[in-house]
């Protein structure tokens, strides 16, 4: 879901997909679309050659983005997220 | 087509990973050759959305989150593959559970493993595959000093010649 974070923190081979997080192989239900994606893996994970391989996943998550991206998002904002934004709102308080 | 890394994070986010480089001293590459052909090899599974079995194991510790908010559990927990979805239980605060709930395999994908073995593309599955809970404190000690070396041992002692490793 972040290839480039992958990259950057130096794993040694990459499967890049384009999908919301919670969802590392593919829709729910969707036997093709996971199965898709594990074989992508497999086949990355036995041939790739050498440290930094990354392949990206030539597919399009089947849903309008704006409902996607706030669908994955939890319904309460995380502990950390909170005391951020709690951070950010006090600072605008005080300025 | 190139995978946007940031498509579905708020655009505040981006700078919390974006050019951040590697960890200190894990600049050098790491690389084990895969020499084995597939259909011989044992595949492991590992996933980071905090799955863990309802009936016998202990949920994530989320409550010590709750008033710790940069702490993340950084304990493990071992999947049997034949586990039934409905015995799958999700605990990670940082993402929605409810699909992860109906369909576990969109983050560990256990049957669908077995089912390639059962076509032969894959020479097995390990029996317990593997399950951690992704947001980790900064730095990732606890996590490094004691689940990683376990994680591995596991693995090792279960004879697996390959991991997927699935962020959720």
């Amino acid at each position: 879901m972040m290839p480039s974070v992958a990259e950057e923190r130096r794993a040694p081979r990459v499967v890049g997909v384009e999908f919301p997080f919670g969802h590392a192989f593919g829709m729910p239900h969707d036997r093709v679309m996971q199965r898709r994606t594990l074989e992508l893996a497999l086949r990355v994970l036995a041939g790739a050659s050498k440290f930094g391989t990354r392949v990206d996943m030539d597919m399009e998550w089947p849903v309008p983005l704006r409902e996607a991206y706030q669908a994955w998002q939890p319904k309460v904002a995380s502990p950390i997220v909170r005391k951020l934004l709690e951070a950010q709102r006090s600072q605008q308080n005080s300025s | 087509m190139i995978v946007d890394s940031f498509k579905f994070l708020p655009r505040t986010y981006r700078p919390f990973y974006d050019g951040r480089g590697p960890f200190a001293g894990e600049e050098e590459p790491v690389w084990a050759p895969f020499e084995k052909r597939l259909a011989e090899s044992r595949i492991a599974l590992l996933t980071s959305a905090g799955m863990y079995v309802k009936s016998s194991q202990p949920s994530f510790d989320l409550e010590r989150e709750q008033t710790q908010p940069e702490w993340g559990d950084p304990t493990w927990r071992a999947i049997p593959s034949a586990t039934p979805a409905a015995e799958i239980g999700v605990a990670h605060l940082h993402i929605n559970d409810e699909d992860l709930l109906a369909d576990p395999e969109i983050a560990l994908p256990m049957h669908l493993l077995a089912e390639l073995e059962s076509e032969g593309v894959v020479g097995g599955a390990v029996a317990e595959h593997l399950s951690v809970m992704g947001f980790q404190k900064l730095g990732l000690r606890d996590w490094r000093q004691t689940a990683a070396p376990e994680l591995i041992a596991h693995l090792q002692e279960q004879g697996a010649g390959g991991l997927i490793l699935a962020p959720a």
